[in-house]
């Protein structure tokens, strides 16, 4: 299986869910140029993140080019609680899709 | 006048089926396509408008933005947000010097926080945006960063 692109660390304390997350992407604008070629660079980036928790949707997160390579993304909940369940996917401008789970601790 | 009374009933009810019906399809929004319009604009009014509709959010104290005064590398800058403000529905940053300014736009479900974290693009120097939406209502904060590209210190 190939590796995951999504990393995520989900931690509950005192009811509230805190969710970090890293994703393998990148993020290219669309503005930029490639230096040797004097070409622009096709944008390349994540539209959109969703976050799942015992399957219900909490949180979704839209981007654009200007969210920074690699994206960091992290963000708080309650309800749900430690040993449950959370997946998080995501989708690109050019139909790409990736999306992991991992269990809260 | 009792036709009349009966038309006005009708029109009111008619009013308030419309107002119960936006409420039923709120969790259809959050599923809305990527709002490519407001992400394209050139201008932060232009994409709060298009995104929320309104381009003129209130000044608020309870929107608290934590990012650096000076970014040494304006292709990371970590940013956080924190909206004190209860029944808060989205989350939006916008960096004024950029060429499309919406950045990142987040809808919190049932049981979120008011609270996100990522990192983005800064183009130059220039104000990072907070705008929060909450009960119908947009509120902003605002805090300037200063960018030194591909320098080191500032």
């Amino acid at each position: 299986m190939a590796k995951s692109s999504i990393k995520i660390r989900a931690k509950e304390k005192g009811g509230v869910v805190t969710l970090k997350t890293l994703i393998t992407h990148p993020m290219e604008s669309g503005l930029r140029k490639n230096k040797k070629t004097g070409k622009l660079i096709p944008a390349h980036f994540i539209e959109e993140v969703t976050c799942e928790a015992n399957g219900k949707k909490v949180f979704v997160a839209e981007m654009s080019g200007g969210v920074s390579k690699n994206p960091y993304l992290s963000f708080k909940f309650t309800g749900a609680h430690k040993g449950d369940e959370v997946k998080l996917s995501w989708v690109d401008n050019q139909g790409g899709s990736d999306s992991a789970t991992a269990k809260i601790r | 006048m009792k036709e009349l009374n009966r038309r006005l009933f009708l029109k009111s009810s008619l009013a308030a089926g419309a107002v119960t019906g936006t409420g039923l399809l709120l969790p259809k929004a959050v599923l809305a396509k990527w709002p490519a319009n407001a992400f394209h604009s050139s201008t932060p009014d232009e994409a709060l408008e298009k995104l929320l509709g309104n381009a003129h959010p209130v000044e608020s104290g309870a929107i608290k933005i934590k990012a650096p005064d000076i970014a040494e590398n304006g292709a990371v800058v970590p940013v956080s947000v924190t909206s004190g403000i209860s029944g808060t529905e989205s989350i939006s940053i916008l960096s004024t010097g950029n060429p499309t300014p919406l950045l990142f736009s987040a809808k919190l479900g049932p049981g979120a926080k008011g609270f996100v974290s990522t990192r983005i693009k800064m183009a130059k120097t220039g104000k990072v945006v907070a705008v929060v939406k909450a009960n119908g209502k947009v509120y902003q904060a605002s805090k300037a960063v200063k960018v030194t590209i591909g320098g080191c210190g500032g």
